[in-house]
């Protein structure tokens, strides 16, 4: 029988992910000072750390649920691009994010400001609740967009069999939608929670004190301050075991991201309530996702004036380490979707999540212990970064990969076997032309992701190559705030512009 | 061929790079910044010493002295610049610094003695309100306004440190009850000092910690005097910035002058409205015009390395336990 495709470059690449995250981990443990003592302010960001992500998971699918509910049933013009549009906040850099949630949500935001029209108290959004609200901005799209995907995939002969017989609403619910909900609602949640466990710049500004610290938070300052290597370990360890093991359970519930949900097929309802109940939802979503995009958009022209030219050879380098990122991301997602997609064993893919699980500041860490002994870390600081960015985003590229491929293996296997298709030719002829779409959202995914990114650059920046959420730090530091906002623009335009291209490409072989 | 040809001519152009010594210096990230002393600096310095000064920025203060640690006695660096008093014991405990022979007539409010780092710059540290506002004149009258002020991570950052130390300075065993009656007046923690500052801007905090300075660059660069400095009674905490050579470096000479070039006037004049502190030796045409304006403090409060690296991990718990409630 002939090799299977990926069963080699497969493992080597969901293997080479491990020894990545393992060496860093041991180079760092290998500098410590023995033994490590966690004290009770540890467990107390520990508790912290599970419940703002318990929180954040929980808020994000109630929300969820009747924003992705209403979508399935109503048709509007405008319907698709209000969809696409909703999914921005998920690849919007965090640290423009928070600028915009608090233009809007701030003590000094939009909404206090119309609140104290009413004589009403400005909104208190520092503390756990500013952090939920922040990760439920970030997250709500993921979670629409995963449970959109169950209801459509309820026949419509469904809707229309309760529709004749005329069950009242709640009959519908609980013989149709319940079922679906109980199936897509606890993987929407768990993915929800890994992704806010390891949580790091939300809390930062919006967290309101020490309360509100984050493992990974932890882990930074056990790094930059103290320099306690074994703290910074034993944390990450930590990190690894929390977030790891609600993975492991993640996957077992998770359903396949895929990316036409909600594109089409609108399911026709007879049993609909009346068009504001589900108006009314949609509107508040669109709303609460899109008003800090306008704030980011608004200050950000103002602040296009003062920016300096630099910003836009930062804003190179960035587009430079994404291409970069993208590529690394797709060159492992590829094979390692491949050898998944034909094995018994589905255990695979929880390799891919330790990417999400680990922390960016020890693999950097670790890597630069384990390089300067033979070189100057600052010259590897772009492969590193685009090698963690990929890393980072690897458990969603596998995640949108994986289902499309299986499908093509259970279509095309045997055929392109007897043709004796494999290797490269058969990516080429087989898999290729009808993963297309798919490869364009995973990249375009991969590459908005490294735009935004300002963990592992810290360390081993190069002050003459500064990617750009760097260089809008800088311009912060140097109290050129109107210029940052100028920046952050440019930030925003570049990730939506990179995910855009990526997708765009994929798209266009659909279409044609 | 081609890749022969290419390959000689790199190492013939090391090869005329290697006449011309490399001084590097490892310092923070705002002060490379295009916007800070960095680009200046450099080109006084380069003037003058028939080298290559490389100024290589490694985040904020704190991560500055983890950098060095990390790289250990085989770092490339041969000088940094950036750490203050705070800082000091830890770096020194290090064994990685040796001392220095600068000699200049300090204009620092109190003597400075220590023989392995010298000063460049120094500020107090103040809370930044808006002008028109009533600003609190001391710490307990901050504490029972409804005042919103922003702070930076005493765990993150050397401001958020400063303040700290500013408390345990002047109130001693008292800082955790000050701290108590603070902590519904902090509106959030943040990382870094860029942070709290944009916040301060942008209207969420009613103050900010920050420097006796920082109006100066609002008045200066952006004329721009609605913003000022809160003048407490207590008196305020000092942050002065230093520099060091290492023991390793390779360029002992180079680095004795760069210190010594960086208490002389053209470093210190760069200093005002670059990096927005005050100069260690005010440069012989005084301090830019609008620096006049700066309130001065009645007291100067600063603890010696060893005092603060002494108060600092008890400073550290009665701050968490009082914000944490």
């Amino acid at each position: 029988m002939a090799r299977r495709t990926g069963a080699v470059t497969g493992p080597v690449a969901a293997g080479g992910v491990v020894v990545l995250i393992l060496a860093a981990l041991l180079a760092v443990m290998s500098r410590a000072d023995w033994p490590v003592t966690l004290g009770t302010a540890d467990w107390a960001v520990l508790r912290f750390t599970v419940w703002q992500a318990f929180l954040s998971a929980f808020f994000s699918v109630l929300f969820a649920i009747p924003v992705a509910r209403a979508l399935a049933r109503r048709r509007f013009p405008g319907r698709g691009a209000l969809v696409t549009l909703l999914g921005a906040p998920f690849i919007l850099p965090v640290i423009v994010a928070v600028l915009g949630i608090l233009a809007v949500f701030g003590r000094a935001g939009w909404v206090s400001e119309v609140l104290g029209m009413f004589g009403v108290a400005p909104l208190s959004i520092y503390g756990v609740q500013g952090v939920v609200l922040a990760h439920v901005f970030f997250n709500m799209p993921l979670a629409t967009r995963l449970i959109l995907q169950g209801w459509q995939a309820v026949p419509a002969e469904q809707f229309r069999l309760v529709g004749q017989l005329g069950l009242p609403p709640p009959m519908v619910f609980r013989i149709v939608e319940w079922p679906i909900l109980r199936q897509v609602a606890p993987g929407a949640f768990a993915l929800v929670f890994v992704i806010c466990l390891t949580s790091f710049a939300v809390a930062l500004t919006l967290g309101g004190g020490p309360r509100a610290t984050t493992i990974e938070l932890a882990i930074y300052q056990a790094f930059r301050f103290d320099f306690d290597l074994g703290r910074a370990a034993v944390l990450s360890l930590l990190q690894l075991v929390v977030a790891g093991g609600a993975a492991v359970i993640a996957l077992w519930v998770l359903p396949p991201l895929a990316l036409q949900a909600g594109r089409d097929r609108v399911r026709r309802r007879w049993d609909a309530p009346a068009p504001w109940v589900d108006a009314a939802w949609i509107g508040v979503a669109a709303a609460f996702l899109l008003l800090p995009l306008l704030a980011v958009t608004i200050s950000g022209a103002i602040g296009l004036w003062q920016m300096p030219l630099s910003v836009l050879t930062a804003a190179w380098t960035s587009a430079w380490v994404a291409a970069v990122s993208t590529f690394v991301l797709l060159i492992m997602a590829l094979p390692i979707s491949a050898w998944l997609a034909q094995a018994r064993w589905g255990g695979g893919e929880t390799l891919t999540l330790l990417g999400l699980a680990a922390s960016p500041l020890m693999i950097g860490t670790g890597w630069f212990i384990l390089i300067y002994p033979f070189a100057a870390p600052v010259r590897f600081a772009l492969p590193v970064t685009a090698l963690v960015n990929a890393m980072m985003a690897l458990p969603f590229a596998v995640r949108i990969l994986l289902p499309p491929m299986r499908q093509v293996f259970n279509n095309y296997g045997r055929l392109s076997a007897g043709l004796g298709l494999r290797g490269i030719s058969l990516w080429r002829v087989v898999l290729m032309p009808r993963l297309r779409p798919q490869i364009g959202f995973a990249a375009g995914l991969g590459a908005a992701m490294s735009v935004g990114d300002l963990g592992v650059v810290a360390l081993f920046a190069d002050p003459e190559v500064a990617t750009l959420p760097l260089q809008m730090y800088r311009l912060m530091g140097s109290y050129r705030t109107e210029a940052a906002s100028g920046a952050a623009l440019v930030l925003v335009a570049l990730a939506f512009g990179m995910f855009w291209i990526c997708d765009a490409w994929g798209r266009r072989h659909v279409a044609g | 061929m081609k890749y022969l040809m290419f390959s000689a001519a790199v190492l013939c152009a090391s090869a005329a790079w290697a006449e011309t010594p490399v001084l590097k210096v490892y310092t923070y990230d705002s002060f490379v910044s295009d916007w800070g002393p960095g680009p200046a600096v450099e080109a006084a310095f380069e003037e003058v010493c028939a080298c290559d000064l490389e100024l290589i920025g490694a985040g904020d203060g704190a991560a500055l002295l983890a950098r060095i640690k990390l790289e250990g006695a085989r770092s490339e660096a041969d000088v940094v610049l950036g750490l203050d008093t705070n800082l000091v014991a830890a770096a020194k405990e290090t064994g990685l610094f040796t001392t220095h022979a600068v000699e200049a007539d300090y204009t620092l409010p109190v003597a400075w003695t220590d023989d392995t780092f010298a000063p460049y710059d120094w500020g107090y540290f103040a809370f930044v309100h808006n002008a028109q506002m009533d600003a609190p004149a001391n710490f307990r009258e901050l504490a029972d306004s409804d005042l919103k002020i922003a702070i930076q991570d005493p765990r993150s950052s050397t401001p958020g440190l400063g303040l700290l130390m500013w408390v345990k300075a002047a109130y001693g065993d008292q800082a955790p009850e000050i701290w108590d009656g603070l902590s519904d007046n902090v509106l959030t923690v943040t990382k870094g000092w860029s942070e709290s500052y944009g916040l301060f801007l942008d209207g969420e905090a009613d103050m900010v910690l920050s420097y006796t300075t920082s109006p100066a660059y609002h008045l200066i660069a952006e004329q721009d005097a609605t913003k000022a400095a809160a003048a407490f009674e207590e008196g305020h905490y000092m942050q002065v910035e230093v520099a060091g050579k290492l023991a390793a470096t390779d360029q002992p000479d180079l680095a004795d002058q760069f210190l010594s070039f960086m208490v002389s006037e053209a470093f210190q004049s760069i200093i005002p409205t670059t990096n927005w502190m005050y100069p260690a030796v005010t440069p012989a045409g005084g301090l830019p015009d609008g620096f006049d304006t700066l309130i001065t403090p009645a007291k100067s409060l600063l603890k010696s390395p060893e005092e603060a690296a002494a108060a600092r991990d008890e400073a550290l718990t009665e701050w968490r336990d009082a914000l944490a409630q």
